[in-house]
């Protein structure tokens, strides 16, 4: 009979082996699920793991590795901060569209101009649109306790829906002959995010989420809203004795979550997608989910489980064009990687006992 | 009586009473799972589930019933994993049901790939003779396929099941205060696990009538945000049975109206209408949770909280 003892304080060893133990098995269950869609299980996983970091064409993937790491890692840094103190702004997808939005819109209203001070504004933007977009739930839950979890899904397709209207209506390419769209950044050096050194995927949004990353974990150590963002998530009654103002906090964490959000998506519309279109969002706030979980709510963490989901994407676009694995088999990985780290999460905060209760 | 430009009153509602069949499956069975002190919210991903698994096991046996049976079925498999990860790993809820929500839609889509642009075999309208003939109530009531008045005997039977059974009594003595209905003996593991899977089934069951009858076709993301709005008109009700009804039949007839004023083109342009659903979602919810006192009550008291049985 086994038998769960709850540990006095949470296992050290455990706290990090539990996303190593989680990535394993889900690589395991991974391959029976592609083994069921037909495929060598070890050539898939090796396709997807293995190739794009060690491959014949490991110098394409690497860049793509920090490009597509980047906005995960900007995303779920901020989402951490949330999680940590119990907010959970779960509608990051809805802020990064917005940030993107806002970003390409004050891009656009300088075109053709060319000016240095263009990409820094946008940048601005691109923040302040995300963080705006945070700012409705935050402002209910404060104002008027509503459920921060389902106004920030729910406004995530109010976003998609502005996103529509926008490629078709107001940002709409006027010299691309009435298709949907807007003018393709690539084309106007003053706004675009390039390559800061050529062929490495390295990017203004790559920079930027290394400084979130280091920032977070000042933050995180050394700060004093580190601390009461902590507390607030441990001990929600302590905390308020400890003069911790619960709706300034969720303001705070709402408002960062949501600014690196938009962040994200205007360093993603200004780089490698280069444009607003219709189907710009690309659920990059919803893995950013996974990330932050993956990376135990840790900065330095999260910059690993970045790079590893980054991966997943890279090699699942790989295993796509050389095994023909459906791109959907990724999301359901990615999803199923999640699962197994929410189970073996129990190892670090209980015992598990071989037989009855003394 | 003609009104919003050429929409027929009589056929508005009973269209409204067809689109809210989805939401009020979903939300009658999270219902009984947050009177249980669970929160579900991998409605989303149980109802894509459904609706993919519900979809293939009509096209592939040719029966929508035993489609509906398909998507139930998916719907509480996957609410398994769900009460596996939370009930017995201790999981926290909130990150589950994302997981759920997550997983489902990578899921639903790896399923569906064979089925897409197929159509399904369609669901009949119930038989009611003369009935149908009658002008204007016999579209409204009488003119529907089973499912329509099926979903509203599952929320009357979900109602009297809460309200007059030892059956519903546990259930909400296990949700309001799980140390005290652990202390009395019962089960409160079990009751959350048997709760979670009615939720899923419940949540599959709506997501096969998207699927089936609804649009009727398979699409990648077809439930859109149902499973979110379905849990929102929880809150909306207030965790009462009834009130799930009417919710659902609210959205229902939001859903409908802006689809009616789309086609009938309307000055607004429709993206702007299909984002009202989802606005005025969140304004009942505002609404709803600005009354302290309601709020605070209604609600189970140990709603989201994990139960680890210490001796």
């Amino acid at each position: 009979m086994l038998r769960l003892e709850k540990r006095p304080v949470p296992s050290r060893f455990w706290l990090w082996g539990t996303p190593v133990l989680a990535v394993m098995l889900t690589m395991i269950a991974g391959g029976l699920m592609f083994a069921a869609l037909g495929k060598n299980p070890v050539v898939a996983i090796r396709t997807i793991f293995w190739d794009p970091l060690f491959g014949e064409f490991a110098w394409y993937f690497r860049g793509q590795l920090l490009v597509k790491a980047a906005p995960l890692i900007l995303i779920a840094v901020g989402l951490s901060l949330g999680f940590r103190a119990g907010i959970w702004n779960i509608g990051a997808e809805g802020q990064y569209i917005m940030g993107a939005i806002f970003g390409a819109a004050v891009g656009l209203a300088f075109y053709p101009a060319d000016l240095w001070i263009v990409f820094p504004l946008m940048v601005v933007a691109g923040a302040f649109g995300g963080w705006l977009w945070a700012m409705i739930p935050a402002i209910l839950r404060t104002r008027f306790r509503t459920n921060e979890i389902l106004v920030s899904l729910l406004l995530v397709y109010v976003a998609q829906q502005i996103l529509a209207s926008m490629a078709l209506d107001a940002l709409r390419n006027p010299e691309g002959g009435g298709f949907p769209g807007s003018r393709n950044f690539g084309s106007y050096p003053a706004a675009a995010n390039e390559e800061i050194i050529a062929g490495t995927g390295m990017h203004w949004g790559v920079v930027a989420a290394f400084i979130a990353v280091i920032a977070a974990h000042v933050l995180m150590q050394r700060h004093i809203l580190g601390f009461q963002i902590r507390l607030a998530g441990q001990a929600p009654r302590a905390a308020r004795f400890a003069g911790v103002n619960p709706s300034r906090l969720v303001v705070l964490c709402m408002g960062l979550s949501g600014g690196l959000a938009g962040l994200a998506g205007l360093f993603e519309v200004t780089g490698p997608a280069g444009q607003i279109t219709i189907d710009f969002a690309s659920g990059y706030g919803f893995t950013a989910i996974i990330v932050a979980f993956l990376g135990r709510l840790e900065p330095v963490g999260i910059l690993l489980a970045g790079l590893l989901m980054a991966l997943t994407y890279i090699g699942g676009e790989n295993a796509a064009t050389n095994l023909g694995l459906p791109s959907a088999a990724i999301q359901a990985f990615q999803g199923m990687l999640l699962f197994f780290l929410l189970a073996v999460d129990l190892l670090t905060n209980f015992r598990v006992r071989v037989g009855r209760l003394a | 009586m003609e009104i919003f430009g050429g929409i027929n009153p009589a056929i508005l509602i009973a269209s409204l009473m067809v689109a809210a069949v989805p939401i009020m499956l979903a939300a009658i069975g999270e219902l009984v799972v947050e009177k249980a002190g669970v929160l579900n919210l991998g409605v989303e991903g149980m109802m894509i589930m459904g609706a993919v698994c519900g979809f293939a096991a009509a096209v592939e046996t040719g029966s929508p019933a035993m489609g509906f049976v398909g998507g139930a079925l998916a719907g509480a498999a996957l609410s398994a994993v769900f009460a596996l990860l939370t009930q017995v790993f201790m999981a926290n809820q909130v990150a589950t049901g994302l997981a759920l929500t997550l997983f489902g839609l990578g899921l639903s889509s790896l399923v569906g790939q064979g089925y897409v642009g197929i159509k399904p075999p369609s669901t009949g309208d119930v038989p009611f003779g003369p009935l149908a003939e009658i002008p204007a109530v016999g579209t409204i009531l009488f003119r529907h396929d089973p499912m329509v008045y099926v979903s509203i005997l599952i929320v009357a039977a979900v109602w009297a099941v809460l309200r007059f059974t030892r059956t519903g009594l546990v259930l909400r003595a296990v949700g309001e205060n799980h140390d005290a209905a652990h202390a009395l003996g019962y089960k409160v593991q079990r009751v959350r696990l048997l709760a979670i899977l009615f939720g899923g089934a419940m949540a599959g069951l709506g997501g096969a009538y998207i699927s089936l009858v609804r649009v009727p076709q398979w699409t990648d993301g077809i439930t859109a945000g149902a499973g979110w709005i379905a849990l929102a008109i929880v809150v909306f009700a207030g965790w009462k049975p009834w009130r799930v009804l009417w919710g659902a039949y609210l959205f229902g007839g939001i859903a409908v109206l802006q689809l009616n004023l789309q086609a009938a083109g309307a000055r607004i342009p429709a993206e702007y209408l299909s984002m009202s659903p989802y606005l005025i979602t969140i304004l009942v919810l505002v609404i709803m949770s600005s009354d302290r006192s309601r709020a605070a009550l209604s609600a189970p008291a140990a709603l989201g909280k994990n139960f680890h049985a210490s001796r």
